[in-house]
């Protein structure tokens, strides 16, 4: 699909970069003129994204993050969130709510609530390689809402 | 984020304000933790009217604080929840876990 508008953005992992990318990701999304419900799902989606980067994908390190954001036709909004890091095992198995290897400070919920907020949610990972993480959201039009 | 209190007959309240997420939970686990030392509430309750954003850090940090209270034989439950906050605990589905009410403001 044709993309009609993108940005590209890379940052260290550190946990204040969260808050950053939420803002540029809302920033970003308001050319599709969402309801105040879709920049809460749409910030909320990436803050779960970026987090896993963070303490997952990076455990002991601070490593690089690639996120990238595309309008395509007709109000797709599409989030691509990359990192170089350890990967995941077992895809099938993370995406299970409530399925955590971080102890108590996580409670596994990251990618039910991305998976929820977000209409598709794709996540391509190889062990020792890293992880990207691809989600879409249609944002209706003022003139298509109720 | 901020956290500001109230306490009146063993119920301490603590007022949630802006954003959490990793990069703030931790520190805001430690200052509920702080507080329950001072206080030594009976009930807890959890305001959420003043928290504009939260993710699944805030998911943990609640169940943390729920346990606490009921390793204590006290109770916990979550006021007054923003909309994004809101549907963040929803989706979790711990409302199941700790009661989430809504106070006429
Ligand atoms: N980018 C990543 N790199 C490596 N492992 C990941 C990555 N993202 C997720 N995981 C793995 O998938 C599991 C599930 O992720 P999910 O976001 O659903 O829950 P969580 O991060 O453990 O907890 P929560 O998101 O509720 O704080 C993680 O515990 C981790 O093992
Ligand atoms: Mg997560």
């Amino acid at each position: 699909m044709k993309a009609v508008n993108y940005i590209k953005l890379e940052f260290p992992g550190r946990s204040s970069n969260e808050a950053l990318a939420r803002a540029a990701a809302a920033a970003f999304a308001l050319q599709l003129d969402p309801t105040l419900e879709e920049l809460g799902d749409i910030k909320t989606a990436v803050s779960e994204a970026v987090t896993n980067c963070i303490v997952h994908a990076y455990p002991d390190t601070v490593g690089k993050i690639r996120m990238r954001l595309r309008v395509l036709e007709g109000g797709l909004l599409e989030i691509a969130v990359q990192d170089w890091g350890c990967g995941i095992e077992d895809l099938q198995r993370a995406r299970e709510p409530l399925f955590t290897t971080g102890g108590e400070e996580r409670s596994g919920m990251g990618f039910t609530i991305m998976e929820s907020f977000m209409d598709k949610l794709r996540v391509r990972s190889r062990p020792g390689r890293g992880t990207t993480v691809v989600m879409q959201r249609r944002v209706r039009s003022r003139a298509e809402r109720p | 984020m901020e956290i500001g209190t109230a306490f009146a007959e063993g119920r301490l309240t603590a007022y949630l304000t802006g954003e959490l997420d990793q990069h703030e939970a931790r520190r805001a686990m430690e200052s509920m933790d702080e507080l329950l030392e001072e206080y030594l509430p009976r009930d807890l309750v959890v305001d959420l009217s003043g928290l504009r954003f939260m993710d699944s850090s805030g998911i943990a940090l609640l169940i943390r604080l729920s346990r606490r209270l009921r390793e204590t034989g006290g109770r916990m439950w979550i006021e007054n929840p923003a909309q994004q906050p809101k549907r963040v605990i929803d989706t979790a589905g711990i409302d199941r876990l700790i009661p989430v009410s809504v106070r006429k403001l």
